[in-house]
């Protein structure tokens, strides 16, 4: 067991570097069922924060991964070219990424999870990342089964909907105080 | 499309083992005026691990182009500074290389300013540096940039506060449980004393962000040369299986 290697803070300049011309592309532009999630990053005045980087996981449309550590085995992925993954600055105010509603995933006690996105936050004046969860306010009946949501008081709940929008879903992160957005430990 | 649909009971094992506490910085720092507004007030929600969890982006080789290991590199000059290589390993805490893992990098260059707008202290840019760099650990999870050594900035968070040399980290990992965003700093920096960032850090966990000035690695007539080993987290399956569903209970 070695230690492991603390986490710092992202800083303002994270923009050189961690910027790719592709990065909100979960799936290719002109993907079929393709919908924008966009949101801003608020901070504890209700100021949307321009300098942080939002990153998005999911699983496809079947569900699946495309990874070997999932158990059911890696499989490619449902649609052409979805990469599962999304990374978005928030210059102009709000992040966005193009992507495919996931599918549910089991959730290894028999049941299924509600369709949803793993996100971190990065920022200047964040010294980890906090990490939170895209549910989708429109699927009432799967996030009804969903013991993650299920688990939190009704208003925290609320904090993980995304709620649609005119090109897709609208979901607001809340970093500090009232509306704070739930935040996981992994 | 169905048989990912279907429920099956056991599926999930959490993987990745807690981190301990006394690694990372506390998210509300008060020495780091920025964590005023934007730390969580709230304690987080312990998020069982499945699979979306122990899954990740596995991003490699398509990421880079030629010459990003090499920021000396990427200009028709080169840039002004000491020639430095950084290299190490990147491993989990169970000690396994971390193998074909991206890992980028950013930094001011050697006059201590980043090519960014919203830096604009009186510090030369150099036509020579953009200080960014990309690449991906090998088989025995280890990787190398050719760089200049960054220098020290201002900055406004205190009176006179200047932030000791460094060099942004951000790794992935195979699981979106191991993402990681850190920074690496140079032996003996004077600056360490006054820097809340780093001191954020709790004391037995600063050193671990503080490269090595390695004499054997260094190239005669070309480059000095710094490790700096990077630990994500383990998983905790081999010697206590027996515990491993505990956190989906």
């Amino acid at each position: 067991m070695t230690g492991l290697t603390p986490s710092q803070t992202v800083g303002p300049f994270l923009s050189i570097a961690l910027r790719w011309p592709d990065g909100p592309y979960v799936v290719p532009e002109g993907t079929p069922g393709a919908v924008w999630l966009r949101g801003r990053v608020l901070d504890g005045a209700g100021v949307a924060v321009t300098d942080a980087l939002v990153e998005t996981w999911q699983a496809d449309p079947a569900g699946r991964f495309d990874h070997p550590d999932d158990p059911r085995g890696a499989t490619a992925p449902a649609v052409e070219g979805f990469r599962g993954f999304g990374r978005s600055e928030t210059l102009d105010g709000e992040f966005a990424v193009l992507t495919l509603k996931p599918g549910r995933v089991p959730d290894g006690q028999g049941g299924l999870q509600a369709p949803h996105l793993d996100v971190s936050v990065f920022a200047r004046g964040l010294l980890d990342r906090v990490v939170t969860r895209v549910c989708f306010a429109d699927e009432a009946a799967a996030n009804a089964q969903d013991a993650v949501l299920q688990s939190l008081p009704p208003a925290s709940r609320e904090t993980l909907l995304a709620h649609a929008a005119a090109d897709g879903y609208r979901f607001d992160v809340v970093l500090q105080g009232e509306g704070e957005t739930v935040f996981f430990r992994v | 499309m169905t048989d990912g649909l279907l429920p099956t009971p056991g599926l999930v094992r959490a993987r990745y083992a807690a981190v301990p506490a006394g690694v990372h910085p506390e998210l509300l720092s008060p020495g780091y005026a920025s964590t005023a507004a934007r730390a969580p007030l709230r304690p987080p929600v312990d998020l069982p691990q499945r699979l979306t969890e122990i899954t990740g982006p596995l991003l490699g080789e398509g990421r880079l182009s030629a010459r990003d290991a090499d920021l000396t590199a990427q200009h028709e000059v080169e840039p002004v500074g000491q020639r430095i290589l950084v290299q190490g390993q990147v491993r989990d805490s169970d000690g396994r290389a971390v193998p074909h893992t991206l890992v980028e990098i950013w930094q001011a260059n050697a006059a201590g300013r980043y090519r960014h707008l919203g830096d604009q202290w009186p510090a030369p840019l150099d036509p020579g540096f953009s200080g960014v760099g990309r690449t991906v650990t090998d088989a025995e999870g280890r990787y190398r940039f050719t760089t200049v050594r960054p220098g020290a900035y201002p900055w406004g968070n205190h009176h006179n506060a200047w932030r000791p040399a460094h060099i942004h980290f951000s790794l992935f990992g195979r699981a979106f449980t191991q993402r990681l965003v850190t920074q690496m700093y140079f032996p003996d920096d004077p600056l360490f004393g006054q820097d809340p960032i780093y001191a954020a850090v709790p004391e037995q966990a600063r050193e671990r962000l503080v490269s090595r000035f390695s004499l054997e690695q260094t190239q005669p007539s070309w480059a000095l040369a710094y490790e700096f080993d990077l630990v994500l987290r383990g998983t905790d399956a081999t010697p206590f299986e027996e515990q491993d569903g505990q956190d989906e209970a």
